[in-house]
């Protein structure tokens, strides 16, 4: 394929994106105003955040494995909006415990925390994004330098594990939709691993390569 | 004039039930919701009017926030149910509380009601056509007289009383439900268990055809309960036809359930199909799926966490946004009732 980029300016496409970001939580509130959240609207938006902020983590892994397949580079430039996303509805979930269901008691939320396994992940999966959204800004990729910048968001591997455990410990019978999520991540980096793997051996074929040829001078 | 103002001038007496908490300062001047039998609640037709007119209102002054959900809440059924729904006459219960009941439009679309999907919205959308005429109960097992009871007969096996339980879910969140039925004992009475019989087995119905998700929801179907034979005679254990004044919902366990408000609500099986009186302690569906988080006897106790979540509060789904975060009492505070049964048992070993 070729590269649209070429024929589209890319950011005239950056606003659009940003509203459709916006389309779930735009919802909920339409929701909330008219009355549609269900008995348990509270448990409703806890389920509907956490949901969109894995959601919103997936298509950030997903970027990277496009931008490859596809050939389009331009991609990579709407990664730190998606992560950070991700990290928006991630906030409004985590929110969501802090205030209602713990209703501020630090006490009982350090308990949580400590004794339920499910909490335990989706506390993991959320503190580990915080970094990476403190160093999202341009800046910040400037003062850490690209290699220690890769290396520290490469969390996001960890966070998105974490979260689909978090989900997966937390439902009480019916896996589906976990297990859905579970396949997804799998796949993006499942993709990284081979990814990895291939550009191994073609780096150790080169230098084989480079070494027999190397060899024939000598001899 | 405000919202309240004109809700009052509209028609004061229609206003009566209002519970929201928008029409707090209008339901002072009026009865208290536990007043009021059903069946002189509002028809149809004209809170349909008066919903559009309403609606109209709440534009027109802006008087819808997320705080106050729209007026006239828990009389709004979203299901038409039919005139001959109705059940009645009923005797009033002392074992009912005065605590106002969760709107009928909540209970009506919150369900735990696995054989129709696993989301809590799926049995209100999914169980609309379910057959529940004809229907029988097969009473069976250690009994003098086991019997096959057709609804209707056992409909009028004895006198139908409105009993207002608290009904407090596993998942940590309680309604306050008007349910209609007897005492299970006056069904044991009529068939006669025998000095073996210990237990009694519980038997949902499951059929494949109407109930094609049922392989999805993660737990072994049919759905099987059970409890010891003392506490299925205790009279708080009611056999159940109705709620709100009617025969009950689909998705609410139609035609006929079992309700033990000192238990968490998985014991309380819906759409009863086999009732078994055994030697031996049954096994019991969510017991099945998972030893380690559902016992056998479950009895609401907020000392003993579910492994995953704490059980020591809960929240009161009453109509609010926001619902109400509160204390968990120990068997859903019928101890007076209850825990005479369980003198001497650790409650920690036999959750």
């Amino acid at each position: 394929m070729k590269d649209l980029s070429r024929h589209i300016n890319m950011r005239w496409l950056k606003p659009p994106i940003f509203l459709a970001c916006l389309l779930p939580l735009a919802h909920l509130v339409w929701m909330g105003f008219h009355d549609e959240l269900g008995a348990n609207p509270v448990e409703y938006i806890t389920h509907s955040t956490g949901t969109w902020a894995l959601v919103g983590l997936c298509v950030t892994l997903s970027m990277t494995p496009l931008r490859r397949i596809l050939k389009q580079n331009w991609l990579i430039r709407f990664r730190r909006m998606f992560g950070l996303f991700a990290f928006f509805y991630a906030c409004l979930h985590f929110t969501t415990w802090v205030w209602i269901y713990s209703g501020f008691d630090i006490h009982a939320m350090i308990a949580d925390v400590y004794k339920r396994p499910f909490i335990t992940m989706g506390f993991t999966a959320f503190v580990l994004l915080i970094p990476l959204a403190i160093t999202s800004t341009s800046g910040m990729i400037r003062r850490l330098g690209g290699r220690r910048w890769n290396m520290l968001h490469r969390l996001i591997y960890i966070s998105v594990c974490a979260g689909v455990i978090h989900y997966l410990w937390l439902v009480k019978s019916d896996k589906t939709i976990p297990l859905r999520f579970a396949a997804v991540v799998a796949v993006l980096l499942g993709y990284r691993v081979i990814h990895y793997a291939l550009q191994r051996r073609e780096q150790a074929a080169a230098a084989a390569k480079k070494g027999a040829r190397e060899s024939v001078y000598t001899a | 004039m405000t919202f309240v103002g004109l809700l009052t001038a509209i028609d004061r007496e229609r206003f009566r039930v209002l519970t929201s908490e928008g029409v707090t300062e209008a339901s002072m001047l009026i009865k208290k919701p536990s007043d009021i039998p059903y069946s002189e609640i509002t028809p149809k037709s004209v809170y349909m009017n008066r919903r559009k007119f309403l609606a109209g209102v709440a534009a027109a002054t802006g008087a819808a926030t997320l705080g106050a959900r729209p007026v006239s809440d828990w009389l709004e059924p979203r299901y038409v149910l039919a005139d001959e729904a109705k059940l009645g006459p009923l005797v009033k219960s002392p074992f009912s509380t005065t605590e106002p009941p969760t709107p009928l439009k909540d209970v009506s679309t919150y369900n735990n009601y696995y054989e129709f999907g696993t989301d809590k919205s799926d049995p209100a959308r999914n169980a609309t056509k379910f057959v529940t005429a004809p229907w029988s109960v097969t009473v069976e097992g250690e009994v003098n007289k086991p019997r096959k009871f057709d609804l209707e007969e056992l409909r009028k096996l004895a006198p139908l009383e409105e009993r207002i339980y608290r009904h407090r879910c596993v998942e940590a969140w309680s309604i306050v439900v008007p349910w209609i039925g007897y005492s299970f004992s006056a069904l044991a009475k009529e068939v006669d268990p025998k000095p073996t019989a210990k237990f009694v087995a519980f038997q949902s119905y499951y059929d494949l055809k109407q109930m094609p998700l049922g392989p999805r929801a993660g737990i072994e179907l049919p759905y099987v309960e059970g409890l010891r034979l003392d506490e299925a005679m205790n009279p708080l254990a009611l056999l159940t036809f109705g709620m709100f004044g009617e025969t009950l919902p689909n998705q609410d366990g139609a035609p006929v359930r079992m309700v033990l408000p000192w238990k968490y609500g998985f014991k309380s099986v819906k759409s009863l199909v086999r009732i078994r009186f055994v030697k031996d302690m049954p096994p019991t569906t969510w017991n099945i799926a998972n030893a380690h988080e559902y016992g056998f006897y479950s009895n609401v106790n907020p000392q003993v966490d579910h492994p995953r979540w704490s059980q020591a509060t809960e929240r009161r789904l009453d109509g609010s946004f926001f619902g109400k975060r509160i204390k968990t009492l120990m068997f859903n505070g019928y101890g007076d009732q209850v825990a005479s049964m369980y003198n001497g048992m650790d409650l920690r070993k036999y959750y």
